[in-house]
């Protein structure tokens, strides 16, 4: 029978499946997207899942559609979706402005490839990390998570709606094609267990309403398309009411707040996840799928007696650069390993200062030698 | 919202307000259309149109796109979304199908409904999403300063064809009916009562329904190609009018000199992509559950057999 409800119980599921049923564990009910490699798969759970579930599939005619797609039904009031890899999100830069300026709450997943250009299809790199940070042009406050795990992809869509609900933004995820691609167990808990966050609709009166008004938390409340508010809203720079308002300080007032609201919430946003890392000289940052597989050259570095510390980035949007910044004061150095030719590497540097910090390139389609890695790590602890 | 705060008064001293005042947000007038332009009697019409369909006006949203008609959804008094260049469409179908309870009207200019996001509009069509594409065609980039579009007709000046245009045009009501649209109409912007008719009836109608307004650029297109005022070349729009219903669509394009027909060319009755959705789930999902017993019961039957062999 075909599957008419979330999930329950415990599977052995690819990444990209468990995304899908991660969406649909977290209210998503529109998916608009575009065949490309490694992503392919979530398309495809969403097309089998969503339409018996009420919700609305649909496969646009380009990755520049289905991001317009899911922030046109992000304001009708659903949760919304697209999935994608490197190519396609390039196509979508334009539109996660719209949608960050718009203030439209939805989830862009992204199973990164190698890269530029067409790059490796089937193989995977973390080389997108700072396309998330600065894709769109201009300046604006991002969220990005990076899942290491059949179980994490899952667990981090959610998370992802729920950032994306509470901050009214589009909210990237950054898989990549082996956690995309990776089939391992997935437990999935009973509704009761899940945390699932929605937008704050208004309460105020149509006559009452401004569509850009916010509070303490900079986050304006949400009134959706046919509740009779009659709103509007624009790419433009704009004023409390959504009008254009073409001044210098309008345009401060709205891109200083649109960065404001993720800084002010950075401790709520930021996960990490650390080990041995209070007496550590050496931290070895990693995030994603290479924070797997460097574990063997970390255990290996113990043995030989050097104080390793392990941070894994859960959320690389925004940057912890608190935590970077403490850590820098007490240890030798940071050893960072990603597969890209050095991105989280410069926000590492930059708030690691003058704490050294070892980049651990990989231009993808492989993994870190384990040689490498503990090179690295013996390089920064002598000092 | 959208309160009135403007107030004029004519020769007599007594206050005059727009006839359409309810649907247009007067807290943002003047707008930014220049004198002699066909929008504002084009969103005019919009508006009239909506109250000959007898719409809930809370229930209507307008979706534009960039450009000089891409400002028409910040004065209309609707839920209203200026979204990006081009993707106004893909944009509407998202709001139209999650909120199906919706009219949804997509409200935007020749170059981004056809050059830009061309693509989106003929998927759209094909799909048969339940959305309205308004087109003001006025054959000419106008909030840029008067670059080609894909309608400029040929030898026509622009800015950027600077000897004459090069390039053969769109025939926009062919593409939109060679697309798969439900409906397809063409007026220029004097025939008001037309147009706001065949609007009435577009937003009634289930389907992708497109209307292409023929509307005067006064300050680019009139002054690049000696079209005199906004005026002379609303009149000349008018004068070179036919109307005929029967024409086929894809035979009717528009050059420089010659006949602009109009008339409302094609309005079927098709399935829409939603009424697709759901028979299909209907007869599939039944279909792909019985087969699934079926298969079960015969691993059953099987697994019997070999446990009785056994």
């Amino acid at each position: 029978m075909i599957k008419k409800s979330k999930l329950q119980g415990e599977f052995f599921m690819q990444g990209d499946i468990a995304c899908a049923e991660g969406a649909i564990a977290a209210g998503c009910r529109f998916f608009g997207g575009y065949p490309i490699t490694p992503a392919s798969e979530i398309a495809e759970r969403m097309a089998y899942r969503l339409p018996l579930l009420d919700g609305v599939f649909l496969q646009y005619e380009d990755e520049i559609g289905s991001i317009a797609g899911i922030l046109g039904a992000s304001w009708a009031g659903a949760k919304s979706m697209t999935a994608t890899s490197g190519p396609g999100i390039s196509l979508m830069n334009e539109n996660i402005g719209l949608g960050i300026m718009m203030e439209a709450p939805c989830v862009i997943v992204n199973v990164q490839r190698g890269s530029p250009s067409t790059g490796l299809p089937t193989s995977w790199a973390q080389s997108d990390m700072m396309q998330a940070r600065w894709g769109s042009h201009g300046d604006y406050g991002t969220i990005a998570l990076c899942p290491n795990s059949s179980q994490e992809f899952f667990d981090l869509t959610i998370t992802a709606f729920n950032y994306a609900e509470k901050y009214r933004l589009p909210v990237f995820i950054l898989a990549d094609a082996l956690v995309g691609h990776m089939t391992e167990k997935v437990v999935i808990p009973p509704n009761d267990k899940l945390t699932v966050v929605d937008r704050k609709y208004t309460s105020k009166k149509p006559s009452e309403y401004l569509p850009y008004e916010y509070g303490a938390d900079l986050v304006p409340e949400f009134a959706k398309a046919g509740d009779g508010y009659r709103y509007h809203t624009t790419g433009l720079t704009h004023d409390k009411r959504g009008y254009p308002v073409m001044t210098e300080e309008c345009q401060k007032e709205c891109v200083t707040r649109l960065i404001n609201k993720i800084n002010n919430h950075a401790d709520d946003i930021i996960l990490l996840e650390e080990r041995d890392i209070e007496d550590a000289d050496v931290v070895v940052v990693s995030y994603g799928i290479t924070s797997r597989s460097i574990l063997p050259a970390i255990k290996t570095a113990k043995k030989k007696g050097i104080k390793v510390g392990y941070l894994r980035l859960i959320t690389v949007w925004p940057f912890p650069e608190k935590r970077i910044r403490e850590l820098a004061g007490r240890v030798n150095g940071f050893v960072v390993t990603e597969i890209n030719m050095g991105q989280i590497a410069l926000e590492v540097e930059r708030c690691g200062h003058p704490a050294k910090t070892k980049l651990v390139p990989h231009p993808g389609g492989g993994m870190h030698k384990n040689e490498d890695i503990l090179d690295a790590i013996n390089e920064v602890a002598r000092g | 919202m959208g309160k009135s705060q403007v107030k004029t008064a004519d020769a007599t001293g007594e206050d005059v307000r727009h006839p359409m005042e309810h649907l247009l947000r007067m807290d943002r007038m003047p707008h930014i259309w220049c004198p002699g332009c066909g929008l504002g009697t084009d969103v005019s019409t919009f508006a009239e149109g909506l109250r000959l369909a007898g719409k809930d006006y809370d229930k209507v949203a307008v979706v534009s796109g960039i450009g000089c008609t891409g400002r028409v959804a910040g004065y209309i008094n609707l839920d209203s979304y200026h979204t990006t260049h081009g993707r106004a469409i893909p944009f509407a179908t998202g709001l139209k199908l999650v909120n199906r309870d919706l009219t949804v009207v997509v409200f935007s200019g020749d170059g981004d409904l056809f050059a830009i996001g061309g693509n989106h509009l003929i998927h759209a069509a094909r799909r048969n999403v339940d959305i309205n594409v308004i087109c003001v065609n006025n054959f000419i980039y106008g909030m840029t300063g008067g670059q080609n579009a894909p309608t400029t007709p040929l030898t026509a000046y622009s800015s950027t064809a600077p000897y004459g245009n090069y390039e053969q045009p769109f025939n926009l009501v062919g593409i939109a009916a060679a697309a798969g649209a439900s409906f397809v109409a063409r007026w220029t912007t004097a025939h008001v009562h037309q147009l706001s008719d065949s609007i009435a009836r577009a937003v009634n109608k289930k389907g992708f329904c497109f209307i292409e307004i023929i509307s005067p650029c006064a300050t680019v297109f009139a002054r690049k190609n000696k079209g005199g005022t906004g005026l002379d070349l609303l009149n000349e729009f008018y004068r070179r009018s036919v109307v005929d219903h029967d024409a086929d669509p894809t035979k009717i394009p528009i050059g420089l000199d010659g006949k602009i027909v109009c008339g409302e060319f094609r309005n079927e009755d098709k399935n829409t992509f939603w009424e697709n959705v759901k028979n299909g789930i209907k007869e599939k999902v039944a279909q792909k559950d019985n087969w699934e017993a079926e298969q079960s019961k015969r691993k059953k039957v099987l697994y019997k057999k070999i446990v009785d062999h056994s």
